[in-house]
């Protein structure tokens, strides 16, 4: 601490030395040249030479990418229904990437079995198809693909898996995912997106306890930022 | 109503980060004999395009390990990590891009990820954040969505973390935490009320640095539910998922 204070004292010192310094040479200067020329007052060399700043300009990393989708989803049982969502992909290499997605379904179709009893399975609650999930995807084939001899657009084709849970008919009920799409990249930052994804969970909804299958297909468009 | 506000809050996230560096980009000169563009960000995609030594060249995004560039001429091409190095940027020093690494890993504070697993049976869906206090402890918190065959419910607990070795490519760590556990019987069972009991855990595990900001991370834990009950209910969950760190 004294020291810092015998630093301080000094670094006042040094300054007010330097400063009585240049103003005498400045009133001596301008005794010898009473025209006054500034050129020639200030010394030959500066000693305090600026330190340039190089601070390059940032580079803009583009490793996420949005998506949101439309599509078909066959939910097992209850018939085919429209579904929309959204995805959020962080890309951590060039060929893997984590994925996050969320999903609804309309209402879901009745059953034959709800059809031909005459009645309704979701006892009033919810009849939607809910779902998120978190995956891990892999491209697969990157490559190009060509329209007409003058255009070329990036793609890769991608297989993915992961696990989830759904919400239907008031029950959660755990579920794994895996599928593939295709990305094609209409530019740099736009990207269109083709998925089959099979959704499997084990539920008791119909009765008996069994595993089903629910394959989705949809389209999506996505955006990298 | 839940699903529609994570889908709006995914959808708008993009306009919430900031917009940098959209004015000036990164320019740099090439200064080994020649510099390769690809057509596109990736393994296999051909090289159609040279850049000569002594030429500019501007550096407009970044995606993974690759670099869209524009030269002078205005072709655009991908550049790849390790050629990038081969250039020069306005002060006449190497461009270097550092990116995350062991290093960063060793030195991390935050890390978040997902997990799933096996909680007595029933699958648990997790996600967690941490806060490292120092290289060895660090204390974190955790949310799971506890799916089963007869029952649904959540847990929410933190905890604290000890690595003993955080030098280590693959840490493994003993952690010591407490929280909250929920568990609503399914509907079509006789109606039971649901039960919300306190919990205390202790769980030992691994975490894997995998490569840049990523890692795997695989736990056991060992739950104490202190019911209203007579007995104290023990469950026990394996979990292995993956990490980003920052």
């Amino acid at each position: 601490m004294e020291s810092r204070i015998h630093l301080l004292l000094l670094r006042a010192a040094l300054l007010s030395a330097l400063l009585a310094a240049t103003a005498g040479c400045a009133s001596l200067g301008r005794q010898v040249e009473p025209a006054g020329d500034v050129q020639a007052s200030s010394p030959v060399i500066d000693p305090r030479i600026e330190r340039r700043e190089v601070a390059p300009p940032k580079i803009d990393s583009e490793d996420f990418e949005v998506t949101a989708f439309y599509g078909m989803l066959s939910v097992e049982d209850f018939g085919t229904n429209s579904v929309y969502g959204a995805r959020l992909a962080y890309h951590v290499t060039e060929g893997l990437f984590a994925e996050a997605a969320v999903a609804q379904t309309s209402d879901v179709d009745k059953s034959s079995a709800e059809i031909l009893g005459n009645y309704d399975l979701s006892f009033g609650s919810d009849r939607r198809y809910k779902y998120y999930n978190l995956s891990l995807g892999y491209n697969l084939l990157p490559g190009e693909v060509f329209i007409g001899r003058n255009r070329a657009f990036n793609s890769a084709f991608y297989v993915i898996a992961g696990a989830g849970n759904t919400t239907f008919h008031d029950e959660d009920m755990f579920t794994l995912n895996f599928g593939g799409g295709y990305r094609l990249l209409l530019t740099d930052a736009i990207g269109l997106h083709f998925d089959v994804r099979d959704h499997l969970f084990d539920d008791d909804i119909s009765g008996k306890d069994k595993t089903t299958h629910n394959i989705e297909f949809t389209l999506g468009l996505s955006w990298f930022f | 109503m839940r699903t529609v506000v994570v889908m709006v809050m995914l959808v708008f996230l993009p306009f919430v980060t900031p917009a940098y560096a959209k004015t000036a980009h990164y320019e740099a000169v090439v200064a080994e004999p020649f510099l390769e563009l690809h057509t596109g960000p990736g393994r296999g995609f051909p090289v159609f395009h040279v850049v000569d030594r002594g030429q500019r060249i501007e550096v407009l995004k970044r995606r993974t390990d690759w670099f869209q560039v524009r030269t002078d001429r205005g072709v655009r091409g991908w550049v790849k990590l390790e050629d990038m190095s081969g250039t020069l940027d306005v002060s006449g020093s190497a461009t270097q891009i550092r990116d995350p690494d062991v290093d960063d890993y060793k030195a991390r504070r935050w890390e978040a990820g997902v997990g799933l697993g096996d909680l007595d049976g029933a699958s648990v869906i997790s996600v967690y954040t941490g806060y490292h206090l120092t290289r060895n402890l660090s204390v974190e918190a955790r949310v799971g969505d506890v799916s089963g065959d007869y029952s649904d419910g959540w847990l929410a607990t933190v905890g604290i973390v000890h690595q003993p070795f955080p030098a280590w490519r693959i840490s493994p760590f003993v952690m010591l935490g407490t929280g909250i556990i929920q568990i609503d019987p399914k509907a079509t069972l006789v109606s039971t009320e649901d039960r919300s009991d306190q919990v205390g855990h202790v769980g030992l595990g691994a975490r894997m640095y995998v490569t840049k900001r990523f890692m795997f991370r695989t736990e056991y834990s060992s739950y104490l539910t202190f019911t209203s009950e007579d007995d104290n209910e023990e469950l026990d969950e394996w979990k292995a998922g993956f990490t980003f760190f920052f």
